[in-house]
């Protein structure tokens, strides 16, 4: 099973929820692989002491112009749809940073003249945390795309056995980077927080997961706290179900600060993800 | 004018929140003009309560879509598509919009040209009207591409507003991360001001988001959210600040009332949450001299 953490708002807690499922199916025996999709904000690694034994630069496939072979047609420029290539007087003008890596230019030079390299713009890395398999994507500072490398990472580490449960941390949001991370799940948890922001963002993220991707998903209400009814009105009226509660408290913000996950740092928090997983797995099942 | 952006890596570290209360404290002393740049997820307009002006909408990319009386299943546009946006399903080849980047590489290559590209609604843009002055908001569709592209459309609009009214300050409420948004929301900002937090996470984020503005360029200042709830990491971040160089404004302690605040859909500094409204006062004070500068 391939499950997505996400959540439109930042901050609610996905990561922690990850991290936290990761470790209850490994404490279950369970083979479990978490491979941490926020690659502008990689944190998983930070909650689980993760040993990194494998690297390899990602990036796209930009054009390279052999001046020699160059007839300065233009052909290049009029097809490409990002700007990130024209022809000035005798020279042709890359805006590498422009480049989805479509590798139009390429094929459509009449010269033969283009020719594809990889522009490094990240890095995936993987390794093993006890028992829990681990991956992950970082964004090199500066750089704009993260989608890229999203791809990079699901395409080297997504396969796995079917007994496999595979865990996808996504980043926030309900643009590109959250629909490379969702695409080929099969259920998705959203995680909010009982606040009208909290409300606001869920509805992003579920018509993103639900209505565009068609994928079934359920909620973990985390910080949770009485006195606001926003987040469970929405469930109820778009029949989107509620499978945790976790309680506002701050000696559990204290927990997450001294860099332990919800799983270590709530008094039952082993019981409580183990039946998080068990709603999950009936969920889709179902 | 100034522009400050208002950032920090990691999410929901209470960007918006000391966003709205910094607008509310500004508005007293100078005029405004508010940018919600986080427009996959837009909430500074939760606490000010904007009545909408004008509606504009945006189209950011085209998709493909495929004639299916005119294509012959020669497969040869599933091949040039490197973005998994062309599937097959009974002998029909059909474009998956929301996977399509709009590249036209499929078009390029069709040999039967039964391909078309059309423009794809990808949002909607918003000038409002609030109490601290106009907002200029967005609503991008789940499930869009571009959302970099509207940050920058919401940006200029605002830009246009503020070349004609002249206001002393923009105030951009940035989106989480580091990429094409952020990049967007960020561009031509005088300032920065980081929000983080003592934790592990929006530690290393933190140090991202400082790598990143000084890749461009931009000055950085910080103040720390529920800086009482671990010592160690406060310090941490201190010594970060010192060694980069960095302001620090301010520490905001936890609080749950920041909670009441948000549910109230206002500023902290119009709520009842007397410790937090003191808190970002002193973050404004010490502000005031980096914009003046």
């Amino acid at each position: 099973m391939i499950l997505a953490v996400a959540s439109g708002k930042g901050g609610t807690g996905k990561t922690s929820v990850a991290v936290s499922l990761a470790l209850a199916a490994a404490g279950a025996g369970r083979p479990v692989r978490l491979l941490d999709c926020d690659v502008e904000a990689p944190n998983a690694a930070l909650f689980l002491p993760v040993e990194l034994t494998e690297s390899r630069a990602a990036g796209l496939l930009v054009p390279e112009v052999d001046m020699a072979a160059c007839t300065l047609c233009g052909r290049c420029a009029e097809v490409c749809a990002y700007g990130a290539i024209s022809v000035a007087g005798k020279q042709v003008l890359l805006f590498s940073e422009l480049c989805h890596g479509c590798g139009s230019c390429t094929r459509q030079c009449p010269a033969g003249a283009i020719t594809e390299r990889l522009r490094v713009i990240g890095s995936v890395e993987a390794g093993r945390a006890g028992a829990i398999e681990f991956a992950q994507g970082r964004l090199t500072l500066g750089e704009a795309m993260a989608t890229p490398i999203i791809s990079q990472l699901k395409a080297w580490r997504l396969a796995a056995p079917p007994e496999t449960l595979v865990i996808l941390d996504a980043p926030p949001g309900a643009a590109c980077p959250v629909i490379e991370t969702l695409r080929g799940a099969d259920f998705v948890l959203l995680v909010t927080e009982p606040t009208p922001f909290g409300r606001h963002d869920l509805e992003q993220a579920d018509r993103l997961a639900r209505e565009i991707l068609g994928l079934p998903a359920g909620v973990v209400v985390n910080r949770d706290l009485p006195g606001d009814d926003t987040v469970d009105a929405y469930c109820r009226e778009a029949d989107l179900p509620v499978l945790a509660r976790i309680p506002l408290d701050r000696r559990v913000a204290e927990a997450y600060a001294a860099g332990r996950p919800l799983h270590d740092a709530l008094p039952d928090g082993p019981d409580r993800f183990a039946a998080l997983l068990a709603r999950i797995e009936a969920a889709v099942t179902t | 004018m100034k522009r400050l952006v208002v950032l920090s890596g990691k999410g929901g570290t209470g960007k918006t929140t000391v966003a709205a209360a910094l607008a509310q404290l500004a508005a007293g002393e100078r005029r405004l003009v508010l940018v919600d740049a986080d427009v996959d997820a837009a909430n500074l307009g939760l606490l000010l309560d904007p009545r909408e002006r004008e509606v504009t909408d945006f189209v950011g990319a085209e998709t493909a879509a495929i004639d299916a009386g005119a294509c012959t299943a020669c497969g040869l546009c599933a091949e040039a598509c490197r973005f998994e946006a062309i599937a097959v399903s009974g002998g029909a080849y059909r474009v998956d919009p929301v996977a399509c980047e709009g590249c036209r590489a499929c078009l390029y290559v069709c040999p039967e040209a039964a391909i078309a590209m059309a423009p794809q609604l990808s949002g909607r843009r918003y000038r409002s009207d609030t109490r601290l002055g106009p907002l200029f908001h967005a609503h991008l569709l789940p499930g869009q591409e571009n959302s970099g592209k509207l940050v920058t459309a919401l940006r200029r609009d605002a830009e246009a507003w503020a070349e004609r009214e002249r206001p002393d300050v923009m105030l951009v409420d940035g989106p989480p991360g580091i990429g094409c948004p952020v990049i967007a929301a960020a561009s031509g900002a005088d300032l920065a001001l980081l929000v983080t937090e003592p934790t592990p996470a929006a530690v290393h984020d933190f140090r991202r988001i400082l790598g990143t503005l000084e890749h461009f360029g931009i000055p950085a200042l910080a103040c720390v959210n529920k800086a009482d709830l671990n010592a160690e990491r406060r310090e941490e971040i201190r010594a970060e600040c010192a060694a980069r160089g960095v302001a620090l404004l301010g520490d905001i302690p936890y609080d749950e009332a920041a909670v009441d605040a948000v549910r109230a859909g206002r500023p902290v500094t119009d709520a009842a949450a007397p410790r937090l409204a003191a808190a970002l006062a002193g973050i404004w004070r010490a502000l005031v001299p980096h914009l003046d500068a």
